[in-house]
């Protein structure tokens, strides 16, 4: 199946990545050249350095055999746009857009997107059915996009309680470089065990994050929400 | 006459004080209250801070069944969203959006918007000023082409555009 993606931030980005390892063919439409490189070094000549709004820009992408073209920047203008470009001027059998504002959704409907997703309303329902105590919290993301700082809390269920530094089992280029303990900020150390009620500072990778939890806070209880 | 116009640059503000010099009701709309520093002092009509792509915040401006709205930013895609928020959310008959891109500005005439492309008039400005024929289409508002569209979403009926391919 043949699909157009625009806008490679976190959204397209992954959504390229798994669209890949399933095996489909797509373009990647990025209009900002230092963003479009970035993501053409990791996952090769399919990102199109283009703006996907543009009528002819579409059409070099191949729009017009798509099966699929999927709107995702962070602008609801620039999604509304291209889906409409695709749906009535290249004939694209399904259009999905992200919707940031949840008050477009209806009108995006009613104006032929045939997909809405809506990470403003997913946030909103995780957020509403449970907040997680003990979850890893992202504090900042570090420039470049691929690496964030991530606070943890260390509790009693915690696998990395008594144990040191050196000695957990942590995912590939994340480093530990400082606890919070008794109000106090300290570097890590290889000799430095960790304590309930230490909060943990790290800088990991986007997609490390699920094995820096396990090895921090425990693997996750039930259906553990992305 | 009730107008209100989306985004105060110098067409925003140059529209918005002749109309309200005629003597009609008008509401001017921008995300920066520095842009309002192009209306002239005296400025008889309301100019209020707000994002025009955003639904609750063009009915709190009072955009609902005007008679005239206009979607004159900066961007292309806000003017078309803001347009259509306009025709379909607002009830508002009369729609105007501007749409630099020629290949867009023909394609949302079929789906049933009236455009101005500036892009457009200049070209023609400057061509018939060089000695070439007029290009018939390059006259003020495009004026939508065909139906608009279906209420239920559907999209059959709509129009393939004419232009630009």
């Amino acid at each position: 199946m043949y699909v157009v993606i625009v806008g490679g931030g976190k959204v397209g980005y992954y959504l390229t990545k798994e669209l890949l390892a399933a095996g489909h063919e797509l373009v990647l439409m990025e209009k900002d050249g230092r963003r479009a490189r970035q993501i053409a070094d990791e996952v090769g000549s399919i990102v199109l350095q283009r703006d996907g709004c543009e009528g002819k820009h579409l059409e070099e992408a191949g729009a017009k055999r798509a099966a699929i073209v999927a709107a995702v920047t962070g602008d609801d203008e620039d999604n509304l746009v291209v889906c409409q470009m695709a749906k009535h001027h290249f004939d694209v059998p399904r259009t999905i857009a992200r919707v940031n504002n949840p008050r477009n959704e209806s009108l995006f409907r009613h104006l032929g997107v045939d997909e809405i997703i809506s990470p403003t309303r997913m946030a909103l329902a995780a957020i509403e059915q449970d907040i997680p105590v003990h979850e890893l919290l992202h504090l900042a993301q570090l420039p470049g996009g691929r690496l964030e700082l991530i606070e943890a809390r260390i509790t009693e269920d915690s696998p990395a309680l008594g144990r040191r530094a050196s000695d957990l089992s942590l995912p590939e280029a994340c480093s530990l470089f400082a606890i919070i303990r008794g109000g106090n900020a300290q570097p890590i150390r290889s000799d430095t065990a960790l304590e309930v009620g230490d909060t943990v500072l790290a800088i990991s990778r986007t997609e490390s994050e699920n094995q820096l939890h396990d090895a921090l806070i425990g693997a996750a209880e039930g259906g553990d929400t992305d | 006459m009730r107008a209100f116009i989306a985004g105060c640059g110098r067409t925003g503000a140059g529209l918005a004080e002749r109309l309200a010099a005629a003597g009609h009701e008008v509401t001017i709309m921008d995300t920066s209250t520095e842009a309002f520093n192009r209306l002239d002092h005296e400025f008889p009509g309301r100019a209020l801070r707000g994002d025009a792509t955003d639904e609750d915040q063009l009915r709190r401006a009072g955009a609902e069944g005007v008679d005239l709205f206009f979607a004159l930013t900066e961007g292309d895609n806000r003017n078309i969203l803001a347009a259509q928020l306009a025709a379909e959310s607002l009830g508002v008959a009369q729609v105007v959006a501007k749409v630099n891109d020629p290949v867009r500005a023909e394609a949302y005439r079929a789906l049933g918007l009236a455009t101005l492309c500036r892009t457009r008039l200049l070209v023609d400005a400057l061509a018939t000023y060089s000695g070439l024929p007029r290009d018939p289409g390059a006259e003020g508002v495009a004026p939508a082409i065909g139906h608009h569209q279906e209420h239920d979403g559907a999209t059959a009926g709509v129009a393939v555009p004419v232009g630009g391919r």
